[in-house]
Protein backbone atom coordinates (compact mmCIF):
# COMPACT_ATOMS: atom_id res chain seq x y z
CA UNK A 1 0.00 0.00 0.00
CA UNK A 2 1.36 3.44 -0.96
CA UNK A 3 -0.52 6.17 0.59
CA UNK A 4 0.33 9.91 -0.37
CA UNK A 5 0.95 11.78 3.13
CA UNK A 6 0.13 15.29 4.29
CA UNK A 7 1.07 17.78 6.75
CA UNK A 8 0.34 19.18 9.53
CA UNK A 9 1.48 23.25 10.28
CA UNK A 10 -1.26 23.76 13.21
CA UNK A 11 -2.02 22.60 16.49
CA UNK A 12 -4.03 24.22 19.24
CA UNK A 13 -6.24 23.37 21.85
CA UNK A 14 -8.64 25.30 24.50
CA UNK A 15 -7.67 23.91 27.89
CA UNK A 16 -9.68 20.43 29.22
CA UNK A 17 -12.13 21.12 32.17
CA UNK A 18 -15.97 21.70 32.89
CA UNK A 19 -16.90 25.19 31.74
CA UNK A 20 -20.28 25.67 32.69
CA UNK A 21 -22.13 28.17 30.34
CA UNK A 22 -19.59 28.33 27.88
CA UNK A 23 -20.81 26.95 24.44
CA UNK A 24 -18.69 24.03 22.21
CA UNK A 25 -18.59 26.70 19.54
CA UNK A 26 -16.69 28.90 21.50
CA UNK A 27 -14.14 26.50 22.98
CA UNK A 28 -14.06 25.08 19.68
CA UNK A 29 -13.07 28.51 18.08
CA UNK A 30 -10.50 29.07 20.28
CA UNK A 31 -8.86 25.63 19.35
CA UNK A 32 -8.81 26.73 16.29
CA UNK A 33 -7.79 30.20 16.38
CA UNK A 34 -5.04 28.56 17.88
CA UNK A 35 -4.36 26.08 15.48
CA UNK A 36 -4.61 28.92 12.84
CA UNK A 37 -1.54 30.76 14.51
CA UNK A 38 0.36 27.94 15.37
CA UNK A 39 0.51 27.47 11.70
CA UNK A 40 0.69 31.23 10.56
CA UNK A 41 -1.92 30.85 7.82
CA UNK A 42 -5.13 32.95 8.47
CA UNK A 43 -9.05 31.96 8.65
CA UNK A 44 -9.31 33.65 5.26
CA UNK A 45 -6.61 31.50 3.85
CA UNK A 46 -8.42 28.22 4.91
CA UNK A 47 -10.20 26.09 1.90
CA UNK A 48 -11.83 23.33 3.89
CA UNK A 49 -13.42 23.02 7.15
CA UNK A 50 -13.76 19.46 8.65
CA UNK A 51 -15.78 19.18 11.86
CA UNK A 52 -16.47 16.69 14.26
CA UNK A 53 -19.63 16.73 15.53
CA UNK A 54 -21.40 16.65 19.21
CA UNK A 55 -24.44 14.84 19.55
CA UNK A 56 -25.24 16.81 22.98
CA UNK A 57 -25.61 20.26 21.74
CA UNK A 58 -28.43 20.48 19.57
CA UNK A 59 -28.52 21.12 15.78
CA UNK A 60 -25.48 23.56 15.54
CA UNK A 61 -23.08 20.42 16.85
CA UNK A 62 -24.42 18.18 14.44
CA UNK A 63 -23.27 20.38 11.74
CA UNK A 64 -20.39 21.67 13.05
CA UNK A 65 -18.16 22.08 9.71
CA UNK A 66 -20.98 25.37 9.28
CA UNK A 67 -21.10 25.97 13.10
CA UNK A 68 -17.57 26.27 13.11
CA UNK A 69 -16.81 28.29 10.05
CA UNK A 70 -20.22 30.84 10.53
CA UNK A 71 -18.09 31.46 14.03
CA UNK A 72 -15.34 32.48 12.96
CA UNK A 73 -16.97 34.11 10.00
CA UNK A 74 -18.58 32.58 6.37
CA UNK A 75 -15.59 32.91 4.05
CA UNK A 76 -16.67 30.81 1.57
CA UNK A 77 -14.73 27.82 2.29
CA UNK A 78 -16.25 24.22 1.59
CA UNK A 79 -17.62 22.46 4.60
CA UNK A 80 -17.70 18.97 6.40
CA UNK A 81 -19.43 17.57 9.45
CA UNK A 82 -19.05 14.27 10.62
CA UNK A 83 -19.65 11.99 13.65
CA UNK A 84 -17.99 8.54 14.42
CA UNK A 85 -18.17 8.59 18.55
CA UNK A 86 -15.11 8.99 19.85
CA UNK A 87 -13.64 8.80 16.74
CA UNK A 88 -15.36 11.53 15.16
CA UNK A 89 -11.62 13.62 14.93
CA UNK A 90 -9.99 11.25 13.12
CA UNK A 91 -12.88 11.05 10.60
CA UNK A 92 -12.82 14.45 10.18
CA UNK A 93 -9.43 14.30 9.72
CA UNK A 94 -9.54 11.61 6.88
CA UNK A 95 -11.48 13.34 5.33
CA UNK A 96 -9.71 16.93 5.27
CA UNK A 97 -6.13 14.14 3.82
CA UNK A 98 -8.99 13.02 1.31
CA UNK A 99 -10.07 16.39 -0.06
CA UNK A 100 -6.33 17.79 0.66
CA UNK A 101 -5.01 14.42 -1.92
CA UNK A 102 -8.09 14.51 -4.62
CA UNK A 103 -6.38 18.32 -4.76
CA UNK A 104 -9.81 19.53 -4.06
CA UNK A 105 -7.85 22.03 -1.60
CA UNK A 106 -4.44 22.74 -0.38
CA UNK A 107 -5.19 23.71 3.06
CA UNK A 108 -7.52 22.89 5.62
CA UNK A 109 -8.60 23.29 9.39
CA UNK A 110 -10.10 20.39 11.55
CA UNK A 111 -12.02 20.99 14.32
CA UNK A 112 -13.86 19.42 17.41
CA UNK A 113 -15.38 20.71 20.44
CA UNK A 114 -17.80 19.85 23.52
CA UNK A 115 -19.72 20.89 26.34
CA UNK A 116 -21.97 18.02 28.27
CA UNK A 117 -23.76 17.85 31.39
CA UNK A 118 -21.61 16.44 34.37
CA UNK A 119 -21.61 13.10 35.25
CA UNK A 120 -21.55 9.48 33.20
CA UNK A 121 -22.72 9.74 29.50
CA UNK A 122 -26.08 8.63 28.85
CA UNK A 123 -28.18 7.51 25.34
CA UNK A 124 -29.68 10.62 23.55
CA UNK A 125 -33.45 10.45 25.30
CA UNK A 126 -36.63 8.88 23.68
CA UNK A 127 -37.61 5.53 24.04
CA UNK A 128 -35.90 3.42 20.99
CA UNK A 129 -36.22 -0.61 21.93
CA UNK A 130 -34.49 -1.33 18.58
CA UNK A 131 -31.14 0.65 19.84
CA UNK A 132 -28.88 -1.28 22.01
CA UNK A 133 -27.20 1.78 23.17
CA UNK A 134 -30.90 2.30 24.88
CA UNK A 135 -31.12 -0.80 25.76
CA UNK A 136 -27.97 -1.56 27.68
CA UNK A 137 -28.77 0.90 29.97
CA UNK A 138 -32.84 0.03 30.37
CA UNK A 139 -32.84 -3.19 30.56
CA UNK A 140 -29.52 -3.55 32.97
CA UNK A 141 -27.73 -0.32 33.68
CA UNK A 142 -24.50 -1.30 31.55
CA UNK A 143 -22.98 2.19 31.70
CA UNK A 144 -19.41 2.71 29.99
CA UNK A 145 -17.67 2.11 33.66
CA UNK A 146 -19.07 -1.34 33.50
CA UNK A 147 -17.34 -2.60 30.31
CA UNK A 148 -14.17 -0.97 31.52
CA UNK A 149 -14.75 -2.90 35.08
CA UNK A 150 -15.61 -6.23 32.36
CA UNK A 151 -12.47 -5.72 30.55
CA UNK A 152 -10.12 -5.19 33.89
CA UNK A 153 -11.76 -8.16 35.70
CA UNK A 154 -11.01 -10.26 32.44
CA UNK A 155 -7.06 -9.27 32.32
CA UNK A 156 -6.82 -10.17 35.93
CA UNK A 157 -8.73 -13.44 35.22
CA UNK A 158 -6.87 -14.18 32.31
CA UNK A 159 -3.47 -12.87 32.71
CA UNK A 160 -2.80 -12.35 36.68
CA UNK A 161 -3.17 -8.63 36.68
CA UNK A 162 -3.71 -6.79 39.86
CA UNK A 163 -5.65 -3.43 40.98
CA UNK A 164 -2.11 -2.65 41.56
CA UNK A 165 -0.95 -2.80 38.55
CA UNK A 166 -4.16 -0.60 37.05
CA UNK A 167 -3.32 1.91 39.77
CA UNK A 168 -0.23 2.42 38.48
CA UNK A 169 -1.13 3.20 35.25
CA UNK A 170 -3.28 6.13 37.00
CA UNK A 171 -0.05 7.72 39.10
CA UNK A 172 2.28 7.41 35.69
CA UNK A 173 -0.54 9.08 33.76
CA UNK A 174 -1.14 11.71 36.30
CA UNK A 175 2.86 12.14 36.54
CA UNK A 176 2.87 13.32 32.45
CA UNK A 177 -0.29 15.14 32.89
CA UNK A 178 1.21 17.06 35.98
CA UNK A 179 3.39 18.51 32.87
CA UNK A 180 0.37 19.57 30.19
CA UNK A 181 -1.12 22.93 30.48
CA UNK A 182 -3.82 21.97 28.83
CA UNK A 183 -4.88 18.94 30.97
CA UNK A 184 -7.80 18.95 33.09
CA UNK A 185 -5.93 17.43 36.34
CA UNK A 186 -2.77 18.65 36.98
CA UNK A 187 -2.26 16.63 40.60
CA UNK A 188 0.08 13.90 40.51
CA UNK A 189 -1.85 10.95 42.36
CA UNK A 190 -0.26 8.34 44.47
CA UNK A 191 -1.16 4.28 45.06
CA UNK A 192 -3.33 5.46 47.92
CA UNK A 193 -4.96 8.63 46.74
CA UNK A 194 -5.95 5.96 43.63
CA UNK A 195 -6.87 2.63 46.32
CA UNK A 196 -8.42 4.89 48.78
CA UNK A 197 -10.81 6.79 46.12
CA UNK A 198 -14.42 4.55 45.85
CA UNK A 199 -15.30 1.44 43.84
CA UNK A 200 -16.94 2.61 40.57
CA UNK A 201 -17.53 -0.51 38.23
CA UNK A 202 -15.22 -3.26 40.19
CA UNK A 203 -12.46 -3.59 40.21
CA UNK A 204 -11.98 -0.01 38.81
CA UNK A 205 -11.99 2.87 41.48
CA UNK A 206 -13.15 6.67 40.62
CA UNK A 207 -9.79 7.92 39.64
CA UNK A 208 -9.03 5.08 37.11
CA UNK A 209 -12.50 5.90 35.51
CA UNK A 210 -11.75 8.76 32.82
CA UNK A 211 -14.43 11.96 33.75
CA UNK A 212 -16.61 13.73 31.08
CA UNK A 213 -14.91 17.21 29.85
CA UNK A 214 -15.94 20.08 28.14
CA UNK A 215 -12.69 20.82 25.21
CA UNK A 216 -11.63 21.36 22.12
CA UNK A 217 -8.79 20.89 19.55
CA UNK A 218 -7.90 21.74 16.35
CA UNK A 219 -5.57 21.43 13.46
CA UNK A 220 -4.22 22.42 9.85
CA UNK A 221 -3.25 20.40 7.49
CA UNK A 222 -2.20 21.07 4.04
CA UNK A 223 -0.27 19.20 1.08
CA UNK A 224 2.93 18.96 1.13
CA UNK A 225 3.59 21.90 -1.70
CA UNK A 226 1.39 23.94 0.08
CA UNK A 227 3.81 23.69 3.32
CA UNK A 228 7.03 24.52 1.28
CA UNK A 229 5.39 27.39 -0.26
CA UNK A 230 4.68 28.94 3.32
CA UNK A 231 8.43 28.33 4.05
CA UNK A 232 8.23 25.02 6.71
CA UNK A 233 11.11 23.08 6.17
CA UNK A 234 10.29 20.27 8.12
CA UNK A 235 6.94 20.07 8.44
CA UNK A 236 5.21 16.84 10.92
CA UNK A 237 3.85 14.72 8.52
CA UNK A 238 0.71 12.35 8.35
CA UNK A 239 1.93 8.67 7.16
CA UNK A 240 -1.72 6.41 8.36
CA UNK A 241 -4.71 6.93 9.43
CA UNK A 242 -6.78 4.16 10.18
CA UNK A 243 -10.63 4.47 10.33
CA UNK A 244 -11.41 0.86 9.60
CA UNK A 245 -14.74 -0.88 11.30
CA UNK A 246 -14.97 -4.66 12.25
CA UNK A 247 -14.67 -7.85 10.96
CA UNK A 248 -17.23 -10.15 11.79
CA UNK A 249 -17.11 -12.45 14.27
CA UNK A 250 -15.97 -9.58 16.82
CA UNK A 251 -16.24 -12.07 19.48
CA UNK A 252 -14.87 -9.66 22.22
CA UNK A 253 -17.78 -7.70 24.00
CA UNK A 254 -17.37 -4.29 23.60
CA UNK A 255 -19.86 -1.18 23.87
CA UNK A 256 -22.18 -0.76 23.12
CA UNK A 257 -23.77 -4.32 22.81
CA UNK A 258 -24.26 -6.27 25.76
CA UNK A 259 -24.13 -9.84 23.90
CA UNK A 260 -20.80 -10.45 21.40
CA UNK A 261 -21.23 -11.98 17.93
CA UNK A 262 -20.91 -15.66 18.22
CA UNK A 263 -17.54 -17.27 17.26
CA UNK A 264 -19.05 -20.86 16.44
CA UNK A 265 -18.05 -21.12 12.92
CA UNK A 266 -14.09 -19.49 13.67
CA UNK A 267 -13.88 -21.01 16.80
CA UNK A 268 -11.37 -17.72 17.45
CA UNK A 269 -13.13 -16.62 21.11
CA UNK A 270 -10.01 -13.92 20.94
CA UNK A 271 -10.80 -12.27 17.47
CA UNK A 272 -11.11 -8.44 18.68
CA UNK A 273 -11.78 -4.83 16.28
CA UNK A 274 -9.70 -3.71 18.22
CA UNK A 275 -6.56 -5.28 17.27
CA UNK A 276 -7.19 -4.71 13.42
CA UNK A 277 -7.34 -0.82 14.40
CA UNK A 278 -3.81 0.24 14.46
CA UNK A 279 -2.51 -2.80 12.01
CA UNK A 280 -4.63 -0.53 9.13
CA UNK A 281 -2.35 2.52 10.17
CA UNK A 282 0.82 0.45 9.91
CA UNK A 283 0.05 -0.77 6.66
CA UNK A 284 -0.77 2.59 5.66
CA UNK A 285 2.77 3.89 6.45
CA UNK A 286 4.92 0.83 5.90
CA UNK A 287 6.16 0.64 9.64
CA UNK A 288 5.58 -1.37 12.86
CA UNK A 289 5.21 -1.29 16.19
CA UNK A 290 8.94 -1.15 16.94
CA UNK A 291 9.44 1.97 14.64
CA UNK A 292 7.04 3.92 17.83
CA UNK A 293 8.91 6.49 19.58
CA UNK A 294 5.57 7.00 21.71
CA UNK A 295 2.14 6.68 21.21
CA UNK A 296 -1.02 8.44 22.94
CA UNK A 297 -3.86 5.59 23.29
CA UNK A 298 -7.16 5.52 24.69
CA UNK A 299 -7.29 4.94 28.20
CA UNK A 300 -10.76 5.24 29.19
CA UNK A 301 -9.74 3.55 32.20
CA UNK A 302 -5.84 2.95 33.88
CA UNK A 303 -6.89 -1.08 33.09
CA UNK A 304 -7.90 -0.36 29.59
CA UNK A 305 -4.48 1.91 28.65
CA UNK A 306 -2.59 -2.04 29.29
CA UNK A 307 -5.21 -3.87 26.51
CA UNK A 308 -3.78 -1.19 24.15
CA UNK A 309 -0.54 -1.47 24.30
CA UNK A 310 -1.28 -5.63 23.32
CA UNK A 311 -3.87 -4.17 20.71
CA UNK A 312 -1.37 -1.75 19.11
CA UNK A 313 1.33 -4.66 18.79
CA UNK A 314 3.82 -3.35 21.38
CA UNK A 315 3.64 -7.08 23.14
CA UNK A 316 2.15 -10.37 23.81
CA UNK A 317 -1.33 -10.14 25.04
CA UNK A 318 -0.69 -10.31 29.24
CA UNK A 319 2.56 -8.68 28.86
CA UNK A 320 1.20 -5.52 28.82
CA UNK A 321 2.16 -5.03 32.73
CA UNK A 322 5.32 -5.58 32.15
CA UNK A 323 5.94 -3.24 29.96
CA UNK A 324 4.07 -0.69 32.67
CA UNK A 325 6.67 -2.01 35.41
CA UNK A 326 9.47 -1.83 33.57
CA UNK A 327 8.84 1.61 33.48
CA UNK A 328 9.13 1.25 29.83
CA UNK A 329 5.77 3.51 29.12
CA UNK A 330 6.67 5.84 31.35
CA UNK A 331 8.38 9.46 30.08
CA UNK A 332 11.89 8.59 30.04
CA UNK A 333 11.05 5.13 29.21
CA UNK A 334 11.94 3.12 25.87
CA UNK A 335 8.05 3.90 24.45
CA UNK A 336 6.37 6.27 26.59
CA UNK A 337 2.48 5.75 26.32
CA UNK A 338 0.15 8.95 26.96
CA UNK A 339 2.91 11.91 27.47
CA UNK A 340 0.22 14.28 27.21
CA UNK A 341 -1.46 12.60 30.27
CA UNK A 342 -3.83 10.86 28.32
CA UNK A 343 -7.69 10.65 28.62
CA UNK A 344 -6.59 10.00 32.19
CA UNK A 345 -5.53 13.62 32.86
CA UNK A 346 -8.14 15.49 30.21
CA UNK A 347 -11.31 13.55 30.83
CA UNK A 348 -13.70 12.70 27.19
CA UNK A 349 -14.81 15.59 24.92
CA UNK A 350 -15.77 12.87 22.02
CA UNK A 351 -15.51 15.17 19.11
CA UNK A 352 -12.32 17.00 20.49
CA UNK A 353 -10.53 13.77 21.84
CA UNK A 354 -8.80 11.97 18.61
CA UNK A 355 -8.02 15.32 17.34
CA UNK A 356 -6.22 16.34 20.88
CA UNK A 357 -4.49 13.13 20.31
CA UNK A 358 -3.02 13.80 17.01
CA UNK A 359 -2.04 17.24 18.82
CA UNK A 360 -0.13 15.57 21.31
CA UNK A 361 1.50 13.84 18.22
CA UNK A 362 2.44 16.91 16.71
CA UNK A 363 3.63 19.41 19.85
CA UNK A 364 6.07 15.83 20.59
CA UNK A 365 7.11 15.62 16.89
CA UNK A 366 8.34 19.00 16.71
CA UNK A 367 10.32 18.59 20.21
CA UNK A 368 7.95 21.27 21.50
CA UNK A 369 6.67 19.67 24.45
CA UNK A 370 8.06 21.16 27.26
CA UNK A 371 8.65 19.28 29.94
CA UNK A 372 6.85 15.85 29.16
CA UNK A 373 8.81 15.64 25.57
CA UNK A 374 9.61 12.61 24.64
CA UNK A 375 13.82 12.75 23.80
CA UNK A 376 13.98 12.35 20.07
CA UNK A 377 10.52 11.14 18.78
CA UNK A 378 10.75 10.57 15.47
CA UNK A 379 7.48 8.60 15.07
CA UNK A 380 4.33 8.44 17.17
CA UNK A 381 0.84 6.25 17.00
CA UNK A 382 -2.31 7.92 18.35
CA UNK A 383 -5.11 5.19 18.58
CA UNK A 384 -8.93 5.30 19.99
CA UNK A 385 -12.16 3.61 19.15
CA UNK A 386 -16.09 5.02 18.55
CA UNK A 387 -18.30 3.06 19.45
CA UNK A 388 -20.40 0.67 17.45
CA UNK A 389 -17.34 0.11 15.43
CA UNK A 390 -15.63 3.48 14.20
CA UNK A 391 -11.90 2.62 14.23
CA UNK A 392 -9.37 6.00 14.67
CA UNK A 393 -5.49 5.68 14.46
CA UNK A 394 -3.09 8.25 13.40
CA UNK A 395 0.52 8.00 12.64
CA UNK A 396 2.65 10.80 12.62
CA UNK A 397 6.66 11.67 11.89
CA UNK A 398 9.17 13.92 11.50
CA UNK B 1 -53.58 -8.03 44.88
CA UNK B 2 -50.43 -9.68 42.58
CA UNK B 3 -49.51 -7.64 39.31
CA UNK B 4 -49.38 -8.75 35.86
CA UNK B 5 -46.34 -9.61 34.75
CA UNK B 6 -45.05 -8.42 31.78
CA UNK B 7 -41.44 -8.46 29.39
CA UNK B 8 -39.48 -5.18 29.52
CA UNK B 9 -38.70 -5.08 26.55
CA UNK B 10 -40.54 -7.55 23.99
CA UNK B 11 -39.23 -10.09 21.83
CA UNK B 12 -35.76 -11.45 23.86
CA UNK B 13 -36.58 -13.82 26.32
CA UNK B 14 -39.58 -16.22 27.27
CA UNK B 15 -41.07 -15.38 30.35
CA UNK B 16 -41.51 -19.07 32.29
CA UNK B 17 -41.23 -18.31 35.88
CA UNK B 18 -39.25 -20.98 36.54
CA UNK B 19 -36.86 -21.98 33.34
CA UNK B 20 -36.72 -18.37 31.23
CA UNK B 21 -34.37 -18.97 28.11
CA UNK B 22 -33.13 -15.63 25.67
CA UNK B 23 -34.57 -16.07 22.40
CA UNK B 24 -32.01 -15.22 19.89
CA UNK B 25 -31.55 -16.15 16.13
CA UNK B 26 -30.09 -18.85 14.47
CA UNK B 27 -28.60 -18.36 10.66
CA UNK B 28 -30.65 -21.21 8.64
CA UNK B 29 -27.87 -21.33 5.98
CA UNK B 30 -24.80 -21.47 8.22
CA UNK B 31 -25.91 -22.56 11.72
CA UNK B 32 -24.17 -19.02 13.88
CA UNK B 33 -25.95 -17.18 16.67
CA UNK B 34 -27.13 -14.10 16.92
CA UNK B 35 -28.47 -12.02 19.95
CA UNK B 36 -30.76 -10.31 20.41
CA UNK B 37 -32.23 -12.02 16.93
CA UNK B 38 -31.70 -8.92 14.89
CA UNK B 39 -29.32 -6.40 16.45
CA UNK B 40 -26.46 -7.98 16.83
CA UNK B 41 -23.33 -8.14 14.35
CA UNK B 42 -24.16 -9.46 10.94
CA UNK B 43 -21.92 -11.96 8.92
CA UNK B 44 -21.07 -10.75 5.66
CA UNK B 45 -21.99 -14.06 4.20
CA UNK B 46 -25.50 -14.64 5.00
CA UNK B 47 -26.87 -10.77 4.92
CA UNK B 48 -30.27 -10.27 4.01
CA UNK B 49 -30.51 -14.29 4.25
CA UNK B 50 -34.23 -14.10 5.48
CA UNK B 51 -33.87 -18.01 7.38
CA UNK B 52 -32.33 -16.51 10.71
CA UNK B 53 -34.59 -18.56 12.73
CA UNK B 54 -35.80 -17.98 16.13
CA UNK B 55 -33.89 -20.26 18.69
CA UNK B 56 -34.17 -20.74 22.57
CA UNK B 57 -30.24 -19.95 23.69
CA UNK B 58 -28.60 -22.32 26.75
CA UNK B 59 -29.69 -21.41 29.54
CA UNK B 60 -26.69 -22.23 31.56
CA UNK B 61 -22.79 -20.31 31.02
CA UNK B 62 -20.11 -19.73 32.35
CA UNK B 63 -18.83 -16.46 33.48
CA UNK B 64 -16.20 -14.75 31.34
CA UNK B 65 -16.23 -11.51 33.51
CA UNK B 66 -17.75 -9.61 36.05
CA UNK B 67 -17.96 -5.83 37.15
CA UNK B 68 -20.19 -3.70 39.97
CA UNK B 69 -22.13 -0.21 39.66
CA UNK B 70 -21.86 1.30 42.48
CA UNK B 71 -23.27 4.72 41.08
CA UNK B 72 -26.55 4.42 39.92
CA UNK B 73 -26.57 4.01 36.09
CA UNK B 74 -28.30 7.26 33.88
CA UNK B 75 -32.00 6.96 32.52
CA UNK B 76 -33.15 5.07 30.52
CA UNK B 77 -32.23 2.86 33.57
CA UNK B 78 -34.99 3.05 36.35
CA UNK B 79 -33.58 3.07 39.71
CA UNK B 80 -36.52 1.84 41.85
CA UNK B 81 -34.85 2.17 45.43
CA UNK B 82 -33.70 5.43 47.21
CA UNK B 83 -31.01 5.02 48.26
CA UNK B 84 -30.01 3.44 45.20
CA UNK B 85 -28.44 -0.48 45.77
CA UNK B 86 -25.05 -1.00 43.49
CA UNK B 87 -25.63 -4.66 41.53
CA UNK B 88 -23.35 -6.75 40.13
CA UNK B 89 -22.93 -7.49 36.42
CA UNK B 90 -21.76 -10.57 34.37
CA UNK B 91 -20.66 -11.30 31.19
CA UNK B 92 -21.22 -14.92 30.75
CA UNK B 93 -20.02 -17.46 28.12
CA UNK B 94 -22.50 -19.73 26.12
CA UNK B 95 -20.47 -23.10 25.41
CA UNK B 96 -22.85 -24.20 22.57
CA UNK B 97 -23.52 -20.35 20.76
CA UNK B 98 -19.84 -19.07 21.57
CA UNK B 99 -20.95 -15.94 22.58
CA UNK B 100 -21.10 -14.17 25.44
CA UNK B 101 -24.11 -12.33 26.88
CA UNK B 102 -24.85 -9.69 29.76
CA UNK B 103 -27.28 -9.46 32.36
CA UNK B 104 -27.22 -8.23 36.07
CA UNK B 105 -26.97 -10.97 39.06
CA UNK B 106 -29.93 -11.50 40.90
CA UNK B 107 -29.93 -9.33 43.68
CA UNK B 108 -28.00 -10.04 46.62
CA UNK B 109 -25.20 -11.40 44.69
CA UNK B 110 -22.02 -9.37 46.00
CA UNK B 111 -18.73 -9.54 44.19
CA UNK B 112 -17.11 -11.33 46.50
CA UNK B 113 -19.36 -14.20 45.80
CA UNK B 114 -18.38 -14.06 41.63
CA UNK B 115 -15.75 -15.78 40.03
CA UNK B 116 -14.07 -15.94 36.22
CA UNK B 117 -15.44 -19.28 35.44
CA UNK B 118 -18.42 -20.19 37.66
CA UNK B 119 -21.14 -21.69 36.37
CA UNK B 120 -24.82 -19.35 36.62
CA UNK B 121 -28.41 -19.76 34.68
CA UNK B 122 -30.42 -17.57 33.74
CA UNK B 123 -33.62 -16.16 35.89
CA UNK B 124 -36.23 -13.56 35.64
CA UNK B 125 -36.40 -10.39 38.34
CA UNK B 126 -38.79 -7.04 38.36
CA UNK B 127 -36.50 -4.47 36.53
CA UNK B 128 -39.23 -2.07 37.32
CA UNK B 129 -42.82 -1.47 37.76
CA UNK B 130 -46.01 1.02 37.69
CA UNK B 131 -49.60 0.52 39.27
CA UNK B 132 -50.28 -1.89 37.01
CA UNK B 133 -47.45 -4.54 35.96
CA UNK B 134 -44.21 -5.48 36.89
CA UNK B 135 -41.64 -4.96 33.93
CA UNK B 136 -39.57 -8.54 34.10
CA UNK B 137 -35.79 -8.60 32.73
CA UNK B 138 -33.33 -11.82 32.43
CA UNK B 139 -30.81 -11.82 35.43
CA UNK B 140 -27.87 -14.43 36.08
CA UNK B 141 -27.78 -16.30 39.13
CA UNK B 142 -25.18 -18.99 40.45
CA UNK B 143 -25.80 -22.55 40.23
CA UNK B 144 -26.65 -23.79 43.52
CA UNK B 145 -27.77 -27.71 43.26
CA UNK B 146 -29.31 -29.19 40.34
CA UNK B 147 -29.19 -26.90 37.17
CA UNK B 148 -33.18 -26.44 36.41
Amino acid sequence: MTVKEIAIIGAGMHPWGKFIGKSFVDIGVQAAKEALNDAGVDWEEIQYVSGANTVRNGYPGWVSGSTFANALGFQGAQLASSYAACASGVTALSIARAQILAGVCDVALVVGADQVPKGMFAPVPGDRPADVDWLRFRLMGLSNPAYFGLFARRRMALYGDTQDDFATVKVKNSEHGSKNPNARFSKTFTMDDVNSSPVVADPLRLLEICTTSDGGAALVVCSLEYAKKKGIKNPVIVSGISTVGPTYPNAVIDMPYFGSDSWALTGDSNHTFKNQIAQHAYREAGISPRDLDFAEVYDLSSAYELDWYEHIGLCEPGKARELLHNGDTSLGGRIPINPSGGLGAFGEAIPAQAIAQVCELTWQLRGEAGERQVKGARVGLSINYGMFGHGSSVIARR
Amino acid sequence: MTKNRAPAVEGMFTMDPERPSLIGGRSASNGSYYFPKDLGGNDPSCVGDDKREEVLLSRVGKVWSYTSADYPPALPYVIIEEPFQPFVIAAVQLEKESMVICGQMMPGIEIADMKVGMEVQLALDVLFEDDECEYMVWKWEPISGEIQ
